[in-house]
């Protein structure tokens, strides 16, 4: 191997991103007593894990000893609009209870029972109540147990530190990853014989979303660089309840337990709408009144589910056509209420960082008063496209899992379904990870030339003298996103957007860094904007060829689901691992679900 | 609305100064949307540290008006009228501008030794919600590390870092002492290795801890309590005596590593 020219390590799996599912496959690498290395560009403990708020769903029954694995499993599906990889549903569904109860041996403090054990509680499209919860901070619950397990098994975690780009071996095997140290600008290399991606989502290319500055896409576009696919690109979660007001928090989550625990939504004209957006496929297992709704909170068999907990997709559609048909509120969104149904006790103990966060950003005691809420970007249900049971891509060596991965939540996903894909494929990517590298497969040889590429690219704005601020190419993607590819779409912003992105690859193209190399938010966001930009044209491409309505990708011009398009995946690929490449979009066939669970989805209807 | 002035601190460990930026605010902004806005227009390198914009992550404490606070939650109003200064936490060494090198906090993560679970029961274990909310109290920490920051014993130390945990790591001991499943004793070592005896209990950590966690009162003067009663229990005294020396290591002070 050629002496590296830069501060170089090497691990027998390098994990990039240390959320959930990152710390869960660093922890069963770890557990193999294989060499185990973390990169992740915040402090380790930062992740967009910390800000999950309602639960983990998992079908444990300790709430109602009705659930099991084939209820959550139909629920998935349902929720997902069937276009869902079945098998990854179906792990998930079967897994997830004893990822939650390991949870505990490693320190977490779950909400309990009166029996003592894990409280479950309810959430929209779960048929019961399903999410192991801490108040309102299982996110932060669930990265904290996870961090200090890593943390006490002696785990390598290089914090600070961004990933640039994937490194091939000869025969184009995954070998490890190029980095930039952001305390010191340093670039820094890692050869590794297997690799996990664990690099969460793409919410920040839009202008309202409740994701932070991490959510740049950086793993789907590195996967998608190096030879992996990505599919269901177009498939993104608008939250139904996100703050409006403050401007300057518009896009902030409120979480859905708070519907969960008996919150409602209410338009301008204090009407309680969502039971005139019961859809067919929903109907039979929704209240029709509010008095049929309202029992079922303490009762499930007193009375059908209300319809403020329909899966978010739904929800969020409603809550757009109230405000475009003028019953918003004055700050464009609709109300939300818990405080005039519920104790201010409750609400305190229930949802205690709901209570602070509207109380001290937006002045609001939600005890008293009904919040402001509208849809914000939230979640990308599209990504890499990997094996079920193992998380594998289409490059050898090289590994999915998360928010990343595509598959697993379809075209829509439930809330406490994402905390719960965490644990169930980062541990099953940490175990295939192992396995590859224990049976000798890895790389041979470490593609320098690659190194050389993205290190020259990284810094090639500082000499680039008199081109554009970074901060102004992100603000104008996302108010471009954000107005062309957002929760309803049409078929000519869509062919817009799809124009916007070639503008935009040049502007990165000529962009300009000022100042040094240490810790520098504008050359960090200068490197961030090649990924934005390359999920984006995904994102974009998938919503011009889906031509249909299907969970979270909506197009006015085609506003019904097609059972032709239900079929399959629209699958990406990019020529020659540029990040300005061609991209070719192509049908990719939903795998043939087994009679078995076929017949569990009829069965449940 | 008025323009402000911010006062904001710019430089590395080699030195550095004040920079004033004059510029618009809106309504309802907090000091971070304001950090933002320089850094999008006129100071594209001005280097802070920040994620979830929320509250929920502990990343963006820097100490505005010479106080730790996190920049996501000051609200702009809530100040007094007049330049804002901002300032990066003074008991960390700088990186650069609003960032600090806080590493300290997690090599003291990584001295603290695991819970230690009995075996797990098949359908997991039982435990009752009045003995998991003394724990839950202290898990809400979101690791701002402001108590750190504020935390005299070594704020105006640096010598004494070596020898003391500091409030954040207090309550991890706390959590941990009082978690229903943890078989493990870490009294002696959390006096001996993690400085317990240095904190005299002023409560500025309780003060500035976004999250109103009770540091003081819940979990560190419980924590002297109980390290009193094994400090003070005659077997544990004879075994000392017998030793004869300070325990430098976890396993050295009684701890058992985790499975």
């Amino acid at each position: 191997m050629t002496t590296s020219p830069y501060e170089h390590h090497e691990y027998d799996v390098l994990i990039i991103g240390a959320g959930g599912a990152g710390l869960r496959a660093a922890i069963e690498a770890k557990q193999r007593g294989l060499s185990v290395g973390i990169v992740t560009k915040s402090l380790l403990g930062k992740a967009h894990t910390v800000m999950a708020e309602g639960g983990i769903a998992a079908a444990m029954g300790n709430v109602y000893a009705d659930d099991n694995w084939m209820v959550h499993f139909r629920d998935t599906m349902r929720g997902g609009k069937m276009l869902n990889n079945y098998r990854m549903a179906e792990l998930h569904a079967k897994e997830s209870p004893d990822r939650v109860r390991e949870l505990e041996q490693w320190g977490a403090l779950f909400d309990r029972t009166k029996d003592g054990k894990i409280l479950q509680r309810d959430f929209g499209g779960h048929r019961y109540a399903r999410l192991a919860h801490v108040g309102d901070r299982t996110g932060l619950e669930l990265i904290r147990t996870l961090q200090q397990k890593v943390v006490s098994m002696g785990t390598d975690v290089f914090m600070e530190c961004k990933v640039l780009q994937l490194v091939h071996d000869a025969s184009g095997r995954v070998a490890g990853a190029v980095a930039y140290w952001r305390p010191t600008g340093e670039f820094v290399t890692f050869a590794a014989k297997a690799v996990v991606l664990a690099t969460g989502g793409v919410g920040k290319s839009w202008k309202f979303t409740s994701n932070s500055w991490e959510s740049t896409g950086d793993g789907h576009a590195m996967a998608l660089w190096a030879g992996a696919e990505l599919i269901d690109m177009e498939c993104i979660q608008f939250h139904p309840t996100g703050m409006v007001w403050p401007l300057s928090v518009r896009g902030l989550l409120v979480t859905e337990g708070v519907r969960g625990d008996g919150g409602v939504l209410r338009n301008a004209d204090g009407e309680r709408f969502m039971f005139n957006y019961v859809a067919d496929m929903f109907r039979a297992e929704t209240a029709e009144s509010e008095e049929e709704a309202d029992k079922w909170y303490d009762d499930h068999s007193a009375g059908r589910r209300p319809p403020e907990l329909l899966p978010r997709d739904e929800v969020a559609r409603a809550i757009n056509t109230e405000v475009k048909s003028g019953r918003g509120t004055p700050h464009g969104g609709v109300y939300l209420d818990i405080g005039s149904r519920r104790s201010a006790e409750f609400i305190r103990r229930r949802l205690p960082s709901m209570y602070h966060q509207f109380m001290e950003l937006a002045g609001v005691d939600i005890t008293r008063e009904a919040m402001e809420i509208g849809p914000t970007c939230h979640y990308i249900m599209g990504g890499v496209k990997v094996d079920a049971d193992t998380a594998a891509t289409k490059v050898l060596g090289l590994y999915a899992a998360g928010e990343v991965a595509g598959g697993m939540h379809g075209a829509n996903r439930l809330g406490g379904n994402s905390l719960s894909d965490l644990v169930v494929f980062g541990r099953r990517a940490g175990v295939a990870a192992s396995d590859y590298v224990e049976g000798g497969s890895g790389p041979d040889g470490f593609d320098w030339g690659e190194v050389e590429a993205a290190v020259d690219r990284a810094i090639a704005p500082f000499s680039n003298e008199g081109g554009e601020n970074p901060y102004d190419i992100q603000r104008d993607l996302q108010e471009m996103m954000q107005a062309n590819v957002g929760i309803i779409r049409t078929g000519d912003e869509i062919d817009h957007a799809i124009s916007e992105l070639e503008t935009f690859t040049q502007r990165v193209k000529n962009l300009s860094v000022k100042g040094g190399r240490a810790y520098n938010p504008g050359w960090n966001l200068a490197t961030d904007l090649p990924s934005m930009i390359t999920v984006s044209k995904c994102t974009a491409r998938g919503a011009r060829d889906r031509k249909e309505s299907r969970g979270g990708h909506t197009r006015e011009d085609f506003p019904k689901a097609s059972a032709e398009y239900g079929t399959f995946n629209l699958a990406h690929t990019i020529d020659n691992g540029a990040w300005d490449g061609v991209i070719t979009t192509e049908r990719s066939m939903l795998l043939t679900m087994p009679d078995e669970l076929k017949a569990l989805l009829e069965e449940a209807k | 609305m008025a323009d402000v002035t911010m006062r904001v601190w710019r430089g590395d460990a080699g030195g550095g100064d004040f920079e004033e930026y004059t510029i618009a605010q809106n309504e309802g902004e907090v000091v971070l949307d304001v950090i933002h806005r320089i850094q999008a227009t006129e100071a594209p390198d001005l280097a802070c540290r920040w994620n979830c914009k929320a509250g929920k992550c502990g990343s963006c404490a820097a100490e505005i008006n010479g106080k730790p606070r996190l920049m996501c939650m000051t609200r702009m109003d809530d100040l007094p009228e007049g330049p804002v200064t901002v300032t990066p936490m003074k008991t960390f060494p700088i990186i650069r501008d609003l960032v600090t090198d806080v590493s300290f906090n997690f090599a003291m993560a990584e001295r603290v030794p695991a819970l230690l679970p009995p075996p797990m029961p098949a359908d997991g274990y039982r435990m009752y919600q009045e003995d998991v909310e003394r724990g839950q109290e202290f898990r809400k920490c979101i690791e701002c590390f402001m108590c750190q920051d504020v935390c005299h014993v070594i704020r105006d130390h640096e010598e004494n870092k070596q020898y003391y945990a500091g409030p954040r790591f207090f309550i991890r001991y706390a959590e941990l002492e009082m978690h229903p499943l943890d078989q493990n004793d870490r009294r002696e070592y959390v006096r001996e290795e993690m400085g317990l005896g240095y904190c005299n209990i002023t409560k500025c950590c309780t003060e500035v801890c976004p999250e109103h966690i009770k540091i003081t009162d819940n979990a560190i003067i419980a924590l002297k309590e109980r390290v009193v009663d094994a400090t003070y229990d005659p077997v544990a005294w004879l075994g000392r005596k017998i030793r004869r020396r300070t325990k430098r290591t976890a396993t050295e002070a009684g701890v058992q590593p985790a499975p």
